[in-house]
């Protein structure tokens, strides 16, 4: 193993972070490209992701156009905003036509635009873009892209491909781009960038994971997935390994263990490709000292900020928040909250005590990284396990279709229908009826689902009230009734219950807050904050747990004054908690 | 031979696969048109508000637009003529555009 950053004279133009949520792709990027740009390199840094934290980390305000970092010459920052792209590309395909077509015909094509797959293919688009060197990207020496969680980049990523094919075989009367028409003229961009991807002189891809089984099995799964879409040269980070320290205690000690038997247990994976390793740091990394510090080239930062037990009173158990849910008779609870701050394990801890409790519960997942079934290997009576999985359901919804609206077609015909249901769309329509199916089910029962990440989620909201708009314009067409009912389900407090998930950290409580903000813009309320591995009230001696402990009071203070009366909190386990035992722990 | 025009409301793609669910007698539509330009009966055009905005700008489809708005969509028009509004047609409308087609 070696300590990152890697040589920096060996590193090509375009340098990607990958991994689950809340790995540390966002510090890690931010760090590599700093320590670029000291070495005397011109160095881009570009955000991604829906839910992007950049501007938390560097402390400073970003835009869709390269902003330097104060404090850093050669540094520039940009974030890819996927809403402010689409707005910006629907205006310029609308104004041109402003006072030359009807007035009804402009606000119904402008409709039409903010259906979730512009809002994808507009990020896209710029991404590609900058990939392909083009814009404010040619005067860099590196880009260094903080990519969106796991699963928004493998889509993101395989969108790439995937359009790159679509794009060469796609017929004349196959309209299937819709709004985005004007998008195929940008094809020798898009395989521009697919190339790019592809070759490991111009790009490597650092995969970055805790030193937790469930991180490094994501890692292992889009290494591999990665490989297959073409994109090698990757290389894996080690973020936070808790270092040995002279004082300890029986947590830290039990930390230790589960990282070295986690590392153990992935040995072989960790052996096929170079590894660096970043220790786990007391402190949040914010601002460029903060990057110094995780580059080893700075010692602490300023004094952590102390928070009174009286501040702290009204933090609630997670008992308290199994009784609330366990008064109501049927409905669905959604933990929603940054990839990675453990919706899955809330959900499935959530769905397990009910179920002890002799409820009958259905627990579901939307997770791209499916964990749900391996979090919960026992069986428990009342309690069913159901999981969303994309490329099932997409397959169901294309057979469905051909069934439905290809009888007696001609082949001719036939292949056009087909040559539509190629289109990337087709996945977000089919996981997005999926999704009003599960949360149909809670009508008379209790259904518990982790949703997506953020971003991804943010999306899957949004489409819901477009598809809202546009259900109440073509009433003729026979809609299944989970979708007509999904978003005012959503939007009532008896039947949804939206849990947010957050870790007692800046960036995810920030997070959670936005997501929380975005849903009451939809009309929808959050129920309840759940803060996560907290080491509040534990007996910690070893240092580095001390300087935590200390540091998340604030966030957890922060988190109290949002939402007074509705904390709930989980310790953090020195075991991962899997299974029905584990799962049980909390309660 | 006639002209048999049809303009399509806003979607992603002509078959309007990417709603949550889909609409046959549009696929049929689509199939329909292919039919009767391969028999010679009609020379067809398609235009969708999303792909050919620039067209709702001509007429015979920017006056019943104006009068009738957005749900006016989709329009069929042969040679000029509105011959169904609104909605796509269904199997025996499907079989009265034919039999339009096939009159002198």
């Amino acid at each position: 193993m070696k300590t990152f950053p890697p040589d920096l004279a060996s590193l090509p133009r375009q340098l990607f972070f990958t991994g689950k949520g809340g790995v540390g792709k966002t510090s890690l990027s931010c760090a590599l490209a700093l320590a670029l740009a000291e070495s005397g390199k011109k160095v881009l840094l570009i955000s991604t992701d829906p839910a992007s934290n950049l501007d938390e980390v560097l402390e400073i305000a970003l835009a869709s156009s390269p902003r330097p970092v104060p404090g850093c010459p050669g540094l520039s920052a940009m974030n890819i905003d996927p809403h402010a792209a689409a707005a910006e590309y629907r205006e310029r395909v609308i104004a041109p036509l402003r006072g030359v077509i009807p007035a009804v015909a402009l606000s119904s094509l402008e409709e039409q635009f903010n259906g979730s797959c512009t809002v994808e293919i507009a990020a896209f688009d710029q991404f590609a873009a900058l990939l392909a060197g083009q814009g404010p990207a040619a005067a860099f020496d590196h880009l260094v892209f903080d990519t969106a969680p796991t699963g928004h980049t493998l889509r993101l990523m395989s969108l790439a491909v995937a359009w790159g094919d679509f794009l060469n075989t796609s017929n004349a009367e196959s309209s299937c781009l819709g709004p985005l028409a004007g998008l195929q003229q940008q094809r020798e961009v898009y395989r521009l960038a697919v190339a790019t991807l592809s070759a490991p002189a111009a790009s490597r891809l650092f995969l970055v994971s805790r030193p937790q089984k469930a991180a490094l099995r994501e890692a292992q799964r889009s290494s591999l997935e990665l490989a297959q879409l073409g994109v090698v040269g990757q290389e894996l980070i080690l973020n936070g390994l808790l270092p040995a320290a002279a004082i300890t205690d029986p947590l830290a000690e039990a930390l230790r263990r589960r990282e070295a038997e986690a590392l153990r247990f992935y040995q072989e994976f960790l052996d096929s490709l170079p590894v660096y390793q970043v220790p786990l740091l007391g402190r949040q990394v914010l601002g460029i000292d903060g990057l110094r510090r995780l580059l080893g080239r700075a010692q602490s930062g300023a004094a952590i900020e102390a928070v009174s037990r009286d501040d702290l009173s009204g933090l609630r158990n997670f008992s308290s928040l199994v009784a609330e849910i366990n008064t109501l008779s049927h409905g669905v609870v959604l933990t929603m909250g940054k990839g990675g701050v453990g919706k899955t394990s809330v959900a499935a801890a959530l769905a397990v005590a009910l179920a002890k409790s002799g409820r009958q519960v259905l627990l579901t997942t939307t997770d791209p990284a499916a964990h749900v079934a391996a979090a919960l290997s026992g069986q428990l009576p009342g309690l069913e396990v159901g999981r969303i999985d994309p490329i099932a359901e997409t397959a169901a919804y294309r057979d469905e279709v051909l069934r439905v609206a290809g009888a007696g077609l001609d082949a001719d015909s036939l292949a056009l229908l087909e040559e539509d249901l190629r289109s990337p769309c087709t996945e977000e329509i089919a996981v997005f009826r999926a999704f009003a199916r599960a949360v149909a089910q809670g009508r008379d029962r209790i259904v518990v689902m982790d949703t997506a990440p953020t971003g991804h989620t943010l999306l899957l909201l949004d489409a819901t009230q477009s598809y809202q708009r546009e259900l109440q314009r073509q009433q003729r067409q026979q809609h299944p009734e989970e979708v007509l009912q999904l978003l005012p389900r959503l939007r009532d407090p008896q039947y949804c219950r939206i849990l947010l998930v957050a870790l007692p950290e800046a960036t995810p409580v920030h997070e959670a807050a936005r997501l929380e903000d975005d849903l009451g813009r939809a009309g929808i309320r959050a129920a309840a904050w759940v803060m996560n591995q907290c080491l509040l009230g534990l007996d910690c001696r070893d240092p580095l747990l001390l300087e935590r402990q200390q540091q998340e009071r604030r966030y957890l203070a922060e988190t109290l004054r949002r939402c007074p009366g509705h904390v709930h909190l989980l310790p953090l386990l020195a075991e991962e908690p899997v299974g029905i035992q584990g799962l049980s722990q909390f309660v | 031979m006639k002209n048999l025009t049809v303009y399509d409301p806003a979607m992603c793609c002509s078959s309007g696969i990417c709603g949550p669910s889909v609409d046959p007698d549009l696929v049929q539509t689509a199939a329909l048109l292919k039919e009767v330009r391969q028999e010679g009966l009609a020379a067809t055009h398609r235009y969708g508000l999303s792909s050919h905005p620039l067209k709702f700008a001509e007429e015979p489809i920017r006056s019943l637009l104006e009068k009738s708005g957005a749900e006016c969509l989709p329009a069929i028009f042969v040679d000029g003529k509105l011959f169904l509004s609104g909605h796509y047609p269904g199997e025996i409308e499907r079989q009265m555009l034919r039999q339009r087609l096939l009159e002198a």
